[in-house]
């Protein structure tokens, strides 16, 4: 990145996120941040090709918006098929196989996220070297902590690899079930490693919350707002990644409304479409599109949950809450910390189910009543993920809508780059340190550009910064000389 | 030489029943030349031509071309691989084959063949035709998409079904598979337990609500590659 002396900024692409995005940064005359977008620009796809194809095909095609939690696709397309068959009461094995996939993706992704893309920042600095400013260089000075980040990611990969078939793109979830059981020896394999895992992911949510209380005043100020949050809950109340009923509260952690089945989303959200992003921009529906917007993943599930029902996360998140006053955290970069407690929970669970012969049992797949339409909410690694689809009486889908994380976590994302725009490019010579700073704000969220526009092709981000007329005066592409 | 028939298959004596076809011949011998449209009980055909070889210096079909007495024939040579990886390549790009999200994938054996013959990429440009899906009846679906045109289900359903479900419309680069009613499958007669179902070799012709029941790892071609031979497929099953 070059300096430039301003009047629009473009980086492009945003770096170490999944997905091809950029952002424009418009600066008028006195060189001051008047306005800074986030733009998505990859091609949807997905909800129209998959019209036509039978419904069992589903979870295993939509799978292959993403590359990083393709299981979040695979199960929630599943479970929207586990209603079209009436087989939504799914065995206890198949149910626990699921489950076991989804933590070890949770595990696997929030590792990937936090060591991989994440902890460059984190580590050396938003504006440090960047030479040095990735994750080779954190490989060349924290040895045992890239080490570690890549065993946590690769014992996810291995929990996906036995109870979906492959580490990426398996086929084990079913319409209204799953395609196998956990043997013995894979049991037996999974328990090898599972406490030098759940020491690590202790470790690495004190990393995150020392970062965070060390920064905290920093970070306060850094791209944070209060917002409102959305997430499933289970009916106690309790953080349920896998099932449950939608709840949505506000800055105070005041219920908006809460234990919403999932069948009934449409009544309680919309979705806006802005010409300049492929992004939809979804709000809550009796706050308006002005008011109703929400933050999704990490941040909002630790924050809008009622407790945690592992212990070791759970304590984590009491101190998480105190930290924050007891309501929902204001503080965009501490969904990091809201991350790895997520980290630490999955492996806990993980615990559990290893530890539950259910998961030999051989009764796999159950069926019902048909249906032709089906809504299924999952909590994909980044957040809320929404499948929706109707399937007429060949077995052919007709209609599919996908809201994903990302895309609730648009306004959100646009919002934290305005605000570390204004507060570090204003009127200054502007750095690729600083610019920095705007895709760090980006890489908070962990958003998922591919999913959040159910793209076609490549994956690149585009920052630009713009003067009053419309004029690109600096400009960032990724992977490109472009400037 | 013995004194039952015999002819000469890539420099090894293999012997073969008058009446058999090359093909025939060497697979009752434990040597395996590839094939589409060819399966044991079907009148041969002829059509994938993947079972290319040289006999006696001409090239042919060994599903449909008689074995004779000291016939000399060449068939894991490098030309005729080439040969059939291109034709191979060219059934991959005339239909809309998507592997990633096909049912059929370990079981499916263009796929298999695909991996046999090394194939990561298609040397020719995809055509992406616009076929159709028959879903139409109750409990089988026809996905023009991935049909070769093998007529594997044409012969089936007509010789060992005694039905004639399916049939051929159009010429050309036009012809495809069809109810042979004319119109949609749900118009005709099959049932799923036709053997014709069966008899697809790729992920054309399916019973509705089984895909993906078999976990990866578990599926024909994850354990055992196509044309292994038989120690190696006794050895994996």
């Amino acid at each position: 990145m070059e300096a430039t002396s301003g009047r629009r900024i473009v980086i492009e692409p945003v770096t170490r996120v999944e997905g091809h995005g950029k952002v424009t940064i418009l600066l008028d005359a006195e060189g001051h941040v008047e306005r800074a977008r986030f733009h998505v620009v990859e091609f949807r796809g997905f909800e129209r090709f998959i019209q036509g194809r039978p419904y069992w095909e589903v979870p295993v095609a939509v799978q292959r918006l993403c590359g990083i939690c393709p299981v979040s696709h695979h199960l929630c397309a599943a479970k929207a098929m586990d209603r079209i068959v009436g087989g939504e009461k799914l065995t206890p094995t198949a149910e626990k196989m699921r489950r076991l996939m989804h933590y070890g993706q949770t595990f696997q992704s929030h590792a990937l996220h936090f060591f991989h893309l994440a902890s460059p920042d984190l580590l050396f600095g938003f504006g440090s070297d960047v030479n040095a400013r990735h994750v080779l260089g954190i490989a060349a000075k924290f040895p045992d902590l890239a080490r570690q980040g890549i065993l946590m990611r690769k014992y996810g990969q291995e929990i996906i690899r036995l109870t979906a078939g492959k580490k990426v793109h398996g086929t084990g979830a079913i319409p209204g079930g799953i395609n196998k059981n956990l043997s013995l020896a894979e049991r037996d394999l999974l328990l090898q490693d599972l406490a030098q895992m759940k020491d690590w992911a202790r470790a690495t949510v004190q990393l995150a919350r020392d970062y965070t209380l060390a920064h905290i005043d920093m970070l306060g100020g850094f791209g944070s707002f209060p917002s409102n949050h959305m997430c499933l809950v289970r009916a106690d109340g309790a953080l349920d990644l896998y099932d449950g009923g939608l709840r949505a509260v506000d800055a105070q952690g005041r219920t908006i409304f809460d234990h919403v089945d999932p069948q009934r989303y449409l009544d309680f959200i919309a979705e806006e479409v802005k010409p300049w992003s492929y992004m939809k921009f979804p709000f809550i529906k009796s706050l308006g599109p002005e008011h109703g917007w929400y933050r999704v993943g990490p941040l909002s599930r630790i924050s809008a949950c009622s407790f945690i029902d592992t212990p070791l996360a759970e304590a984590a998140r009491q101190e998480f809450m105190q930290v924050a006053g007891g309501k929902p955290s204001a503080v965009t970069m501490a969904y990091h910390w809201a991350r790895m407690i997520e980290l630490l929970h999955a492996v806990e669970k993980i615990d559990e189910l290893l530890h539950d012969r259910d998961l030999q049992g051989t009764d796999l797949v159950v069926k019902g009543e048909r249906r032709g339409e089906a809504v299924a909410i999952i909590e994909a690694p980044r957040g809320t993920l929404f499948h929706h689809y109707k399937v007429d009486e060949n077995d052919q889908v007709t209609m599919a809508n996908l809201i994903v994380s990302t895309t609730s976590n648009n306004e959100p994302m646009n919002r934290a780059v305005e605000s570390v725009a204004r507060q570090f490019l204003d009127g200054v010579e502007i750095t690729e340190g600083l610019l920095n700073h705007v895709e760090v704000a980006i890489r908070a969220y962990d958003p998922c550009l591919s999913c959040a526009t159910h793209a076609l092709g490549q994956m690149p981000l585009d920052v630009q910064v713009v003067d009053a007329a419309g004029q690109v005066v600096g400009r960032r592409v990724k992977g490109s000389k472009e400037r | 030489m013995s004194a039952d028939p015999s002819l000469i298959l890539d420099g090894r004596e293999i012997p073969f029943v008058p009446g058999q076809t090359i093909l025939q011949a060497a697979d009752d011998a434990g040597v395996y030349i590839p094939r589409l449209c060819d399966k044991p009980g079907l009148e041969p055909f002829g059509s994938c031509r993947v079972c290319v070889v040289r006999a006696n210096g001409r090239t042919v079909s060994s599903c449909t071309y008689p074995a004779s007495l000291g016939m000399v024939v060449e068939s894991e040579t490098p030309e005729l691989q080439a040969m059939r990886k291109v034709l191979l390549e060219m059934l991959f790009v005339e239909g809309n084959h998507f592997c990633m999200s096909c049912e059929k994938s370990g079981h499916c054996e263009l796929q298999a063949l695909g991996y046999r013959f090394g194939i990561t990429a298609p040397q020719f440009e995809y055509q992406f035709p616009h076929r159709e899906v028959d879903a139409s009846h109750p409990d089988i679906l026809i996905d023009h998409n991935r049909c070769i045109l093998c007529a594997r289900c044409v012969r089936t359903s007509r010789d060992l079904d005694g039905k004639e479900v399916f049939g051929f419309v159009g010429r050309g680069p036009h012809k495809r598979l069809a109810a042979s009613t004319g119109s949609r499958l749900k118009d005709t007669n099959a049932d799923v337990t036709d053997r014709a179902i069966d008899a697809c070799p790729v992920g054309a012709l399916l019973r509705k609500r089984v895909g993906f029941a078999v976990p990866v790892g578990q599926r024909p071609y994850d354990t055992v590659p196509i044309g292994a031979p038989e120690p190696v497929q006794e050895a994996r099953r």
